[in-house]
């Protein structure tokens, strides 16, 4: 991952600029407003922490109980350790019911496991359905947000790649384009002989999938097929149906600033005897990946997380740089947190750091994971673990001995502000400072007046 | 060992117990979180809530007034007369109406659902479909418009409220509960939203009584 090289690129991307600026506006403001209309905001937003600390505290017990409602109901119930073992169920799933078709709606965690590719590579053909995946499945590329994958890309840009690939006449029209993609697709959700979905809560009271969607794509994806398969991570199990609307109170106000998302689908078990439709095979993948390994660490506040992406949308890093620089499937304070969990941290080595400790994230979040702490907790282990490049380590042990010895310290000091101040010049400003043009290339220093702290409290006190 | 004992055996270890809590005693309780509150007349706020979402709302007095209410909007906008509804619907004489309707599953090419509806929520203006025999899922969904008559002594507060409901009559959950909040809609290119993705790109709903 080279989070820096990404970052830079980004930042002097003007299309990206443009897109991030509209999102910041749409999703900030619509927050905000759809919030203010539950009076009792701070009282729902801590019993849904409440919820989700209470499920991941006991979340053996919980997922247990979910697995014997859902296996009650007809569903099948698989678990799997990592992204080879739930690649390899769906696979098997796919070949045990001769499924050479799949549809599927958005899904973070089949992201985490590059599914498409893997299905791909054995010969099933994968269709996304939501129109931002759909978008990117033709442009060959992932998502950049959580919510709204797409952000990144213009409507001129997605009228390209329509016109090439779906060799209709161009389209530039927003609603003329949605209406392309809606009957490009609707023949590829009748075809169908699996739906692949993902959950944002399943429930432990009656072995439930909870989906939340606008498009709709969800619905289908999980009702037309004759196999659904949804995938999910083991941490996301609530207690009841009321705990669920609890949090539904919180997730499409967080995410979208909307009351509610135009569709929540509770699915529980296959489709009965006499019914018209749904499908006859339902299987739920529970996914850990490295999720158990953070329980009883100080990381275990972030299995909380309901993915509504508030912490991006507010981050003023992610504001600036989108979603691809941080190199993974999860971007943004979250993203930070989860990937160096989930892919090593000598991996992420830069994503801890992204982030200017403002602490905005942790004010948005509705379920109150404190990520700044978070981040900070994993910038120790990277020093503790001797993570950090090897000219930062001589340069702090440098520090940490001058600050150790004051006389050295106000000596070193002295040189220090007197020649930055003669540096400065007439401007009084830094243009350059040899040695950490990191900071001076994108802006300019207002240089030191030429005397140390000590001094002019020194002269003060003389007075 | 399965991947299933592993990942419970690593969760157990992490907590430093067995599995101890009586998650079904608390499960049982079904404790309600902190509801917001909703002043005045539920019906009122229903109609409106939905409307804000886009949905487009009526009044009838009886179930037999409907057919031509559902006429009225069809023809002011152009919109196809044939299409499906759920059975238990049909009697109430849509052809005199001129609206074809087959009682049905939708299909991909049908242009008008008719259904009913469990509950509405007045709290947000959403509807509560449940899937069944009589009431097929895809019939609110496949259709460019979807038509739901939902009687006024169905519309509750909440979602808790509509939950017991739905345990006092049904006792089990259907296979699939839709809440269904106005037309499908996206806001995927460039953020700006557009209605009628890939469900409805209208919903009408007739509240009766």
């Amino acid at each position: 991952m080279h989070f820096r090289r990404n970052a830079a690129e980004k930042l002097n991307d003007d299309r990206l600029q443009q897109a991030l600026k509209k999102l910041q506006s749409r999703f900030v403001d619509s927050r905000a407003t759809a919030l203010a209309e539950l009076p009792n905001f701070p009282e729902i937003r801590e019993a849904a922490a409440a919820i989700r600390q209470r499920a991941i505290e006991n979340l053996d017990a919980y997922l247990l109980r979910f697995e014997r409602e859902a296996t009650a109901r007809g569903a099948v119930v698989h678990w799997a350790e990592d992204i080879e073992d739930a690649n390899r169920l769906v696979v098997e799933i796919a070949r045990r019911h001769g499924v050479r078709k799949a549809v599927k709606s958005k899904s973070m965690v089949t992201e985490e496991c590059g599914l498409n590719d893997y299905l791909a590579s054995v010969g099933v053909e994968v269709l996304e359905t939501d129109l931002g995946e759909y978008i990117l499945q033709l442009a060959h590329e992932p998502p950049s947000h959580i919510v709204a994958p797409v952000v990144h890309k213009s409507k001129e840009e997605i009228a390209d790649l329509f016109e090439a690939r779906h060799r209709r006449p161009r389209n530039t029209g927003i609603a003329a384009m949605c209406r392309e993609a809606r009957e490009v697709l609707r023949p590829g959700f009748l075809a169908a002989d699996m739906g692949i979905s993902g959950a944002n809560f399943i429930v432990a009271e009656t072995g439930s999938v909870l989906i939340v969607t606008n498009e709709g794509n969800g619905r289908l994806t999980t009702t037309l097929p004759r196999v659904h398969v949804a995938i999910t991570g083991i941490e996301k199990v609530v207690p009841t149906l009321e705990d669920a609307s609890t949090l539904l109170r919180l997730l499409p106000r967080s995410a979208t600033g909307q009351s509610i998302t135009n569709y929540v689908s509770i699915l529980t078990g296959v489709r009965g005897k006499d019914e018209a439709d749904g499908p006859e095979h339902f299987h739920i993948i529970l996914l850990d990946n490295g999720r158990s390994r953070l329980l009883g660490t100080e990381l275990q506040p972030m299995l909380r997380c309901i993915r509504c992406g508030a912490c991006m949308n507010h981050c003023p890093v992610y504001q600036n740089i989108g979603g691809h620089a941080y190199g993974w499937v999860y971007p943004g304070p979250m993203g930070s947190v989860l990937t160096p969990a989930f892919v090593g941290l000598e991996n992420a080595i830069d994503l801890p750091n992204a982030s200017t400790f403002c602490g905005a994230c942790a004010d948005v979040c509705p379920v109150k994971i404190p990520l700044p702490d978070l981040l900070r907790h994993l910038r120790r282990r990277q020093v503790e673990r001797h993570l950090r490049p090897r000219s930062e380590r001589a340069a702090l042990r440098l520090w940490s001995w001058a600050a150790r010895h004051p006389a050295v310290y106000a000596l070193l000091t002295r040189a220090a502000a007197r020649l930055l101040h003669r540096l400065g010049g007439k401007k009084k400003y830094l243009r350059h400072i040899p040695g950490a043009s990191g900071w001076t290339r994108g802006r300019d220093m207002p240089a030191p007046s030429g005397r140390t702290f000590r001094e002019l409290y020194q002269s003060r006190n003389s007075k | 060992m399965s991947a299933r004992d592993r990942i419970l055996a690593r969760i157990g270890k992490a907590h430093n117990s067995g599995i101890a809590a009586d998650v079904d005693g608390e499960i049982r309780r079904r404790q309600r979180g902190p509801l917001p509150p909703l002043a005045g007349d539920l019906v009122k706020r229903f109609g409106e809530r939905a409307a804000n979402l886009a949905s487009d709302v009526a009044q009838a007095h009886t179930i037999t007034e409907v057919p031509d209410l559902v006429a009225r909007y069809l023809r002011e906008r152009q919109l196809p007369m044939q299409g499906v509804c759920w059975p238990a619907l049909a009697p109430y004489g849509w052809p005199a109406a001129g609206i074809g309707l087959e009682a049905r599953a939708a299909r991909g090419d049908d242009m008008l659902g008719v259904t009913g509806a469990f509950a509405g929520i007045a709290e947000t203006g959403t509807l509560m479909l449940l899937s069944g025999p009589e009431t097929p899922a895809t019939v609110s969904l496949l259709p460019e418009t979807h038509v739901a008559v939902i009687e006024s002594t169905r519309i509750v507060a909440t979602m808790e409220q509509a939950w017991d409901r739905l345990r006092a009559e049904r006792g089990a959950l259907p296979r699939a509960v839709n809440f269904v909040s106005g037309p499908s809609r996206t806001a995927d290119i460039e953020q700006t939203v557009t209605l009628g993705a890939h469900g409805p790109y209208r919903v009408l709903i007739v509240i009766v009584g």
